[in-house]
């Protein structure tokens, strides 16, 4: 009886290891794949039956397309993008979070909903209009109208007041103003300090967001020159058709920065992002 | 505190007139330095756009001009005759619906599976949630290729079982759905990880006193763990549909060249805006549009508060 009950036990447990290693194997199988074309010579790319690893490894998609095509363009915008936009989300959301976590003042409460409410529309809800308000101010093909809309991110200002109330006492403020110290003194020199932590953590969630953008820089530029990465394997994925070695490699070039910031800090990314809803 | 230079004194007999305290109004007046900046951004680049999308919505516009002549609702009145609108609402309902739906099941038993003491259940959750944070426009190339009629990897695993190739996302009838497969891949380790959270936060003791009282795998399931995880599931499920109903990249990746686009067999609501304000520059009718998505998701939302509230 006993021994029975044992053996379904792993039986169990080996059923649930073969379905959690499909699983995995189909998760990743799309990225092996990239990474193997990548690596491929010509020849190899379109061979069939279709070989999961390349015979012969070569670098030289990787150096054709930056050769070939101004990927290195479109890789600096992307690095340009994404470091303003995270450097200004940091600074909006701290600044933000702090007042609405530390300070009371007519009209906090409906400033701090109004905030909330507009995480709640999708960009691309209103995505015409502000293309329109772009025209407006001359911003259309220009790098301040790639990155205006990723300025500001409302789960950051939330997060950020969450952080300020939890772990930053009342009383340390007082006493550094009791010292004398202005308030932009005690924020530069006693808040930000203690908010590391957590700006740490939205940065990276900042960094990936704008990083991924696509619709946006999609209907905002029309000249080459301020493609992003993603724009660029996005319009080149289709005139490109028989390079396909090039496009992996630049979709790998693409993946790789999130990739390496994600298996660096998977504990507090997963966890980040379970917990607060950022989408990552 | 000494009150020495002109602008101290100016803070001292303002604060006096209006009732508050030389400290109070100093740290009053860095709230308005530091709220106003943020508030003038949002202004621009949320409130007002989101505002000015129901006003564009009742108007005729032209290249130039948004606002060309007031209409009232004749977009929205034309929306219900545009056999373009109405085949990317129906594709965006069935999207939606199934990636909500088969990406929520699979997140629970994926979550199930690794919930127990399962070793190497860490490197799992990191493998399942990789496609989660990697950008969209790569997995969608490298998905193309995958569904490729004449070198994709796909057919090539079909032809193990005698299967003929398929244009997966040249056919109107497969196109939709091979999206579906790619989206859900994509988004369940995103819902499997807040399961995942869900489940470890149920006590033990519950567990363990239902299986004292003989309950078996399934029972416990059904009556403890499926009542507790209401009110993430509700969750997961108005999130993973609202985000569903914005598809947009995968579709035009997917979609775009010689090896898929078939006519409109994969038009979203997303792709219809885009295509009517940014090539017919039709942005007044296109902004109808966007207030139709924009009441689909406030809908969700308040379905969401709902329920979730009517727990408490």
């Amino acid at each position: 009886m006993k021994a029975n009950n044992t053996k379904r036990i792993n039986g169990w447990i080996i059923f649930r290891y073969l379905i959690l290693i499909i699983g995995a194997f189909v998760m990743i199988l799309p990225f092996v794949w990239m990474l193997s074309t990548s690596l491929k010579p010509p020849d190899e790319v379109l061979s069939w039956p279709p070989q999961l690893l390349p015979k012969t490894i070569t670098i030289g998609n990787y150096v054709t397309v930056f050769a070939t095509a101004p990927f290195a363009r479109f890789f600096l915008n992307s690095v340009l993008m994404a470091s303003l936009s995270t450097f200004s989300i940091l600074l909006t959301s701290s600044m933000a979070g702090y007042i609405f976590g530390k300070f009371s003042f007519p009209g906090r409460d409906f400033l701090f909903i109004l905030f909330l409410a507009t995480a709640m529309v999708p960009f691309e809800t209103y995505m015409v209009p502000l293309y329109l308000s772009m025209v407006n101010v001359h911003w259309v093909n220009t790098f301040p109208g790639l990155v205006a809309p990723y300025l500001v991110m409302s789960y950051g200002i939330f997060f950020i007041r969450q952080n300020v109330k939890a772990s930053l006492p009342d009383e340390l403020l007082d006493a550094a103003r009791i010292d004398g110290a202005g308030e932009f003194r005690i924020f530069r020199q006693v808040v930000l300090p203690m908010l590391k932590g957590p700006s740490g953590a939205l940065a990276i969630f900042a960094f990936m967001q704008t990083w991924a953008a696509f619709i946006w820089p999609l209907i905002i530029t029309s000249s080459r020159k301020l493609w992003t990465m993603e724009l660029g394997l996005g319009m080149f994925q289709y005139r490109f058709t028989v390079d396909l070695g090039p496009i992996n490699a630049g979709s790998m070039i693409s993946i790789f920065p999130v990739l390496m910031v994600f298996l660096l800090m998977r504990r507090h990314i997963i966890k980040g992002i379970a917990l607060t809803g950022m989408k990552g | 505190m000494g009150v020495s230079t002109g602008a101290d004194r100016l803070i001292h007999v303002w604060g006096n007139r209006i009732g508050l305290s030389y400290v109070e109004l100093k740290k009053r007046l860095f709230v308005y330095i530091f709220i106003i900046p943020v508030l003038g951004v949002y202004v621009f680049l949320r409130i007002l756009p989101i505002l000015k999308n129901f006003l564009y919505s009742f108007f005729s516009s032209s290249v130039v001009k948004p606002m060309d002549s007031f209409i009232g609702f004749s977009n929205y009145r034309e929306l219900f005759t545009d056999s373009l609108f109405l085949i990317a609402m129906k594709n965006t309902t069935i999207f939606a619906v199934s990636v909500t739906v088969f990406s929520v099941l699979i997140a629970i038993i994926l979550a199930l599976l690794l919930s127990g003491k399962t070793k190497g259940g860490a490197f799992f959750e990191t493998l399942y949630f990789i496609p989660v944070i990697t950008p969209m426009v790569p997995v969608a190339v490298v998905w193309k290729w995958i569904y490729d009629p004449t070198y994709g990897l796909l057919n090539y695993v079909l032809s193990w079982v005698g299967l003929k190739p398929v244009a997966w996302l040249v056919m109107p009838n497969t196109a939709i759905w091979a999206i579906i497969v790619m989206s859900i891949w994509k988004i369940i380790g995103y819902n499997m990880v807040i399961f995942l959270v869900g489940i470890r936060d149920i006590p033990d003791t519950y567990i363990d006193a239902a299986m004292i009282d003989g309950a078996g795998q399934y029972q416990i399931f059904k009556s403890i763990i499926m009542p507790l995880l209401r009110p993430i599931l509700i969750f997961v499920t108005v999130i993973s549909t609202i985000n569903a109903y914005n598809v947009f990249t995968q579709v035009f990746i997917m979609t775009s060249g010689p090896q898929g686009a078939p006519g409109n067999a994969v038009r979203t609501l997303v792709f219809d805006i885009y295509e009517n304000a940014f090539r017919y520059f039709k942005t007044g009718y296109a902004a109808s549009e966007a207030v139709v998505l924009f009441l689909i998701i406030l809908l969700l939302t308040f379905v969401q508060l709902g329920v979730g509230a009517k727990k408490d």
